[in-house]
């Protein structure tokens, strides 16, 4: 987003000071739980419960081993799932959601209209609506806890069920010119020709933006792997973060504060890598119109 | 309103060919069409396997009394019975809807308020905006996590941070996440911390307003107040319309965050049970997947309904400027 010159003002001028001021304290007000979860995860047991501050006195970094090592399976496999999980529903999404997008929204078929209805139908169409279902039929299937026990989580993602992504990518691939497939199609290039040599390059930037979005967002994902996985071995990072809570003596809350800043480290790297794409990512896919 | 575009995307190949004559654009539209279904098909397969046939299964179940245990051939038809026991035998059903209309009503219009207050504030073009806009923002990505939701719990425990906040005051706060009256409203708090995202839209909203229009206002002699009740939020509310849309659906769909809290309970007394708490309690603690599949599909029509609702009284008050007078 380039900024508007309009209505430019040097800084310095009273109203700009204030309202700097007032930024700076939202910003503070807003960072300060990020901080404070950083500071209680270096804190002995004993500052925990008597300083509630952000600095501990004793910088205690023992709570990320005592939290790696908690369970009787260390936190690097849950790290290890997670990644698989997040890596695996990024290919999947970038995949089968650019197919679908080049279908709906470049490719003239019978029932194109129709099938594009539909998909933005889907879009509102909340997860929880449809767990129980779901996982009774891969449970039927034998897929729920089976050799393979992720595929419940992952099967959907390579079948361009999250609608959000396929919309993206049709929104992008109207700022593609049509005369390229046009002259491409001339040059004697088949659809798939058209999709390969096109569309496929061109659309890299929102490959990137799907990439990312969903690499956070399944991450995050609490609900669907709470349901899918069961057994301790299986389970992904925030799997793994509510037996912390089970557990409800107070000694564990160091470690677990500690667990919680490793899980949430690879997003914020994500964040400080990609910052201004994911912002932008939001504006084009947010404004519809 | 704007549409994504990417930069660099001038076309580079210029001279257009003679057309291809009937016959060929004949056959190479049967083969486009053919192409078409080809492309498609992992999500028609997705579409079918994954949203269509779980959304009748889970229609059939919501009239019989299936439980994982017992296989699917043998499970009894109970009609309406499941509907029934929802809206008259299961207080704890209405506690859930209760709960989950106070969050969304609370929280939403507070945190939509923010973003926009927020992005009022940032809405100029000077360096540094980027900076509070990314740093704004981070709590979007990071707050639907456990790790957040139990950072958030231990902050407003009897001995957490937010009551030796209100220590410096000489305010001797409660405990909050495990009293039955403001448990809730933590989770509001954590909802409203997460205005980022919104505020990203608001302020692409803000960019698309026309300078004219206020310099038109101010040469009328309107005070800043006037400006933005009559140039601001009528230019601003369709992204208004489209972040209420959003995050009110959003807000409906809470789960992360009342399960830390309560442990999946819902508690403390059933304060935090949103819908889908609950609904994950009787399909996957209770096993009552017909029960649940009844509840899910209450929770469709219902966001549907509010949906229809949003659209409807939206024409009265989302002003979009293409095709007006204006």
């Amino acid at each position: 987003m380039t900024a508007l010159p309009v209505a430019r003002r040097r800084p310095g001028s009273g109203r700009n000071v204030l309202r700097l001021v007032v930024l700076v304290a939202i910003v503070a007000v807003v960072l300060y739980p990020l901080f404070w979860m950083l500071g209680t995860s270096v804190k002995s047991q004993a500052e925990i419960v008597n300083n509630v501050g952000l600095l501990p006195e004793v910088f205690t970094p023992g709570n990320y081993v005592d939290g790696w090592t908690n369970f009787d399976i260390s936190f690097g496999r849950f790290f290890l799932n997670s990644v698989l999980v997040s890596g695996l529903t990024v290919v999947g999404n970038a995949l089968s959601c650019l197919l679908a997008a080049y279908a709906l929204g470049r490719l003239r078929f019978r029932l194109r209209k129709l099938w594009f209805t539909v998909m933005i139908g889907t879009l509102l169409l909340p997860g929880h609506v449809l767990i129980v279902p779901q996982y009774i039929l891969f449970r039927s299937l034998g897929l729920v806890g089976g050799d393979w026990p992720y595929l419940p989580l992952l099967v959907p993602q390579f079948l361009a069920t999250e609608a959000f992504f396929v919309f993206l990518m049709v929104q992008f691939m109207r700022g593609i010119p049509r005369e390229l497939d046009e002259a491409a199609t001339i040059d004697g290039a088949s659809p798939y020709g058209v999709f390969r040599h096109v569309i496929l390059p061109l659309s890299r930037p929102a490959l990137v933006t799907t990439a990312i979005f969903s690499f956070i967002w399944t991450w995050n994902d609490f609900f669907r792997q709470l349901v899918f996985l069961s057994s301790l071995e299986d389970y992904t990072v925030p799997v793994a973060l509510t037996l912390f809570i089970d557990s409800t003596s107070q000694s564990a809350v160091g470690p677990m504060f500690a667990m919680s800043v490793l899980s949430l480290l690879p997003v914020f790297l994500f964040f400080l890598a990609f910052q201004r794409m994911l912002v932008e990512g939001i504006n084009t896919s947010g404004l519809k119109g | 309103m704007a549409v994504t575009t990417a930069p660099g995307r001038t076309p580079r190949t210029g001279p257009a060919g003679p057309r291809p004559t009937r016959r060929r654009a004949g056959r190479a539209r049967l083969g486009e069409g053919l192409a078409g279904y080809v492309f498609l098909s992992p999500w028609l397969i997705g579409l079918m396997g994954v949203t269509a046939i779980p959304m009748l299964l889970s229609l059939w179940l919501s009239f019989t009394d299936y439980d994982i245990l017992t296989p699917l051939s043998e499970v009894r038809w109970v009609g309406l019975a499941n509907y029934e026991r929802m809206f008259t035998a299961d207080p704890s059903y209405w506690h859930a809807v209760r709960v989950t209309l106070t969050f969304a009503l609370i929280a939403v219009p507070l945190k939509l308020a923010a973003a926009l207050g927020v992005a009022l504030l940032l809405n100029r073009a000077w360096r540094g905006v980027g900076l509070f806009r990314s740093l704004f923002y981070l709590p979007s990505l990071l707050g639907g996590s456990v790790a957040l939701a139990i950072v958030w719990v231990n902050m407003f425990n009897r001995d957490g941070a937010f009551n030796s906040f209100l220590a410096l005051f000489g305010v001797e706060g409660l405990p909050w996440v495990s009293d039955p009256d403001w448990a809730l409203e933590t989770l509001m708090v954590l909802a409203i911390w997460q205005f980022g995202a919104p505020m990203v839209i608001f302020l692409a909203g803000l960019k698309q307003v026309p300078t004219e229009l206020y310099e038109a206002a101010a040469v009328d002699g309107a005070g800043a107040w006037r400006r933005f009740r009559a140039v601001t939020l009528p230019m601003l509310s369709p992204v208004i319309f489209f972040n209420l849309v959003l995050e009110t659906i959003n807000g409906f769909q809470g789960f992360t965050a009342a399960f830390v809290l309560s442990n999946g309970t819902g508690g403390p007394v059933d304060s935090t049970l949103m819908y889908t708490l609950k609904l994950y309690i009787s399909g996957f603690t209770d096993l009552e997947m017909g029960y649940a599949s009844a509840m899910a599909w209450v929770f469709l029509v219902a966001i549907g309904v509010v949906t229809a609702v949003f659209f409807s009284t939206g024409r009265f008050w989302v002003h979009y400027s293409d095709g007006d007078d204006s």
